[in-house]
């Protein structure tokens, strides 16, 4: 008993560690920009509301709209997510309740985008968007990122445990293939739809590389690839503005954080259900 | 992966007829890969045996030379040499320290849900979010480790010294890995008997002594699995992290294969040096893909 409170305290104290970031963050977040100078404080000061209200207000001088930039993050989040679950979906379906020709080779082509994925062939495919002229729109932030492996795989997996009777009852009552799709498949993915939803959106928002390439207009930049101009932007002034820079992390960081620990406890349990 | 009950295929007759409807299904999704995944693809394997001129009016043809000019560049050498030290230095670290935590949290007889959740949270954070943070705590004069780092005597200036740069991107990328072996780990000794977690619930060297013998080879499969996802994550996806820690420098110390590609492509110009370094890093991921799939296959029973 008392080892394992020695253990808790130790895990305790290594969390606190680990939050550290997070924490001087936080402090920064919270000051004037003038308290931030020498020893950092200790403790949170009263400014946070005040800074929030001027970052999303005025933003940082000389860089583009916080506001707007966490506008077009949620866009292209929300975007890749609804996009990947929508093209997956419809996939996984054709593979599993269709016989055609070729059935293999599509689904086989599918699988094989996942071997290589965006980060290693940016360039070409960066170079294949501007020959399109697809640059500097919300389309070309979302639509290259679309195509989901992971998730026509997952969704296939489950269309293919759905038991036959469920199929042939629907048959019994006249349904075709999408009567059967939208009021038995469908409705019936819920769950492995929502789990797949947290993972893609994580996934949208945290892109850096893609809408760095892609956006060249500050109309479309987004917060995550925004940070390291926000940083340049912020730190341009004889006295430093941390203040902002560290809200604007903060806001940043805050909506994939939101979602995963909100969907912690059902997003551990489908892990445990994957490696079984 | 795979269910145990998924036999992947539902019964003989249970399918739709149809000829025209599921190609429609598959239509949107294959466009886009036909767009955005082949092309490109097949763009690169073809640039990287042409020379353009300087103005993009004519092209011609020449073998091999991009690929000698690349791998026979002293700067690709450091870039693939300081880019594998990176990845198995940071992988070994936070497969060995995500394991240890998760062990400690899961052998916990109360409270593993707050801990769980304390251990995981970075887990979501962008990286290039993550190194904003560290920039901020790392920051000559103003930052909370720069300030202790200059307390205990050491003369931290990460801007101007390569080890120093080194070593920020280093803890950096373990901080933000850690989480996510913890999560796996965590998982996947939750799938575990009960029985056999009451060894992680020991304290002392009996503990640590049926950690080593039990739950440690229980868990390859999971290990496996975790050194080829954090490999590919340490080689491919911190281009953001270290674009906002150190952008590669100072004099390319932080430069890694990645980072040098973007470096050529969109500062230096170099459309054939691009192209070969697209094709190696493809080579290298498919080569990693093929390994996972590999271990994959062997975890299941025969």
């Amino acid at each position: 008993m008392k080892r394992q409170w020695l253990r808790r305290s130790g895990l305790l104290l290594l969390a606190l560690l680990l939050a550290l970031p997070l924490y001087a963050a936080l402090i920064a977040a919270s000051h004037a920009p003038g308290d931030l100078l020498g020893r950092l404080p200790w403790l949170p000061g009263n400014r946070l509301l005040h800074n929030l209200r001027t970052v999303l207000g005025a933003g940082l001088p000389g860089s583009p709209s916080v506001l707007r930039m966490l506008g077009n993050s949620l866009v292209m989040a929300l975007g890749i997510a609804l996009g990947k679950l929508t093209l997956a979906t419809l996939s996984a379906y054709a593979v599993v309740y269709f016989r055609f020709p070729l059935r293999h080779t599509a689904f086989v082509l599918i699988l094989s985008s996942l071997m290589l994925p965006l980060e290693v062939r940016f360039y070409p495919t960066f170079q294949v968007s501007a020959g399109l002229h697809l640059l500097n729109s919300y389309g070309v932030l979302i639509v290259p990122l679309i195509a989901s492996a992971t998730a026509t795989f997952l969704l296939r997996q489950f269309f293919a445990s759905m038991p036959p009777s469920l199929l042939d009852a629907a048959r019994m009552d006249g349904a075709g293939p999408m009567q059967f799709f939208l009021h038995s498949a469908l409705p019936l993915a819920r769950t492995p739809l929502a789990a797949l939803f947290v993972l893609e959106f994580v996934y949208g928002w945290n892109q850096y590389l893609w809408p760095l390439l892609t956006t060249t207009d500050a109309r479309y930049a987004t917060v995550v690839m925004g940070m390291q101009g926000l940083i340049n932007a912020g730190t341009s002034f004889a006295l430093p503005r941390w203040d902002l820079v560290m809200t604007t992390a903060l806001l940043a960081l805050l909506p994939p954080l939101l979602v995963l620990l909100l969907a912690q406890r059902w997003f551990i349990r489908g892990l445990t259900d994957i490696e079984k | 992966m795979g269910g145990s009950r998924t036999a992947g295929e539902p019964l003989p007759g249970t399918w739709f007829r149809g000829r025209w409807l599921p190609w429609l299904l598959l239509a949107p999704q294959l466009l886009v890969i036909a767009v955005f995944f082949l092309w490109p693809t097949l763009r690169a394997l073809r640039d990287a045996f042409y020379q353009g001129d300087a103005f993009g009016l004519s092209e011609e043809f020449v073998g091999l030379r991009h690929f000698a000019h690349t791998l026979g560049s002293a700067e690709y050498g450091h870039a693939l040499l300081l880019t594998l030290a990176y990845a198995l230095l940071t992988s070994a670290l936070s497969l060995a320290g995500g394991f240890a935590l998760a062990v400690a949290v899961e052998g916990l007889r109360s409270g593993r849900t707050l801990f769980r959740t304390l251990f995981l949270w970075p887990y979501a954070l962008a990286p290039a979010i993550s190194a904003a943070l560290w920039v901020f705590l790392f920051r000559p004069q103003v930052g909370l480790g720069a300030g202790l780092l200059e307390h205990v005597g050491v003369h931290w200036n990460p801007a101007l010294q390569a080890g120093q740069a080194q070593a920020l991107v280093l803890a950096t990328t373990v901080w933000q890995l850690l989480a996510y072996n913890f999560l796996f780990y965590g998982a996947a000794l939750q799938s575990l008997p009960p029985s056999l977690l009451e060894a992680a619930a020991l304290d002392g060297a009996r503990g640590w002594r049926r950690v080593r013998d039990v739950i440690w080879p229980l868990l390859a499969p999971t290990t496996l699995f975790l050194v080829v996802t954090d490999l590919t994550f340490v080689l491919f996806d911190t281009f953001g992290l270290i674009d906002v820690l150190t952008q590669g420098g100072p004099d390319h110390a932080t430069e890694t294969l990645v980072y040098k590609l973007y470096e050529d492509a969109f500062r230096n110009f170099d459309q054939g040096a691009a192209a070969v370094q697209s094709l190696l890093l493809m080579l290298l991921v498919t080569g990693l893909g093929v390994l996972q799939l590999r271990l994959q296959r062997r975890r299941v029973p025969a």
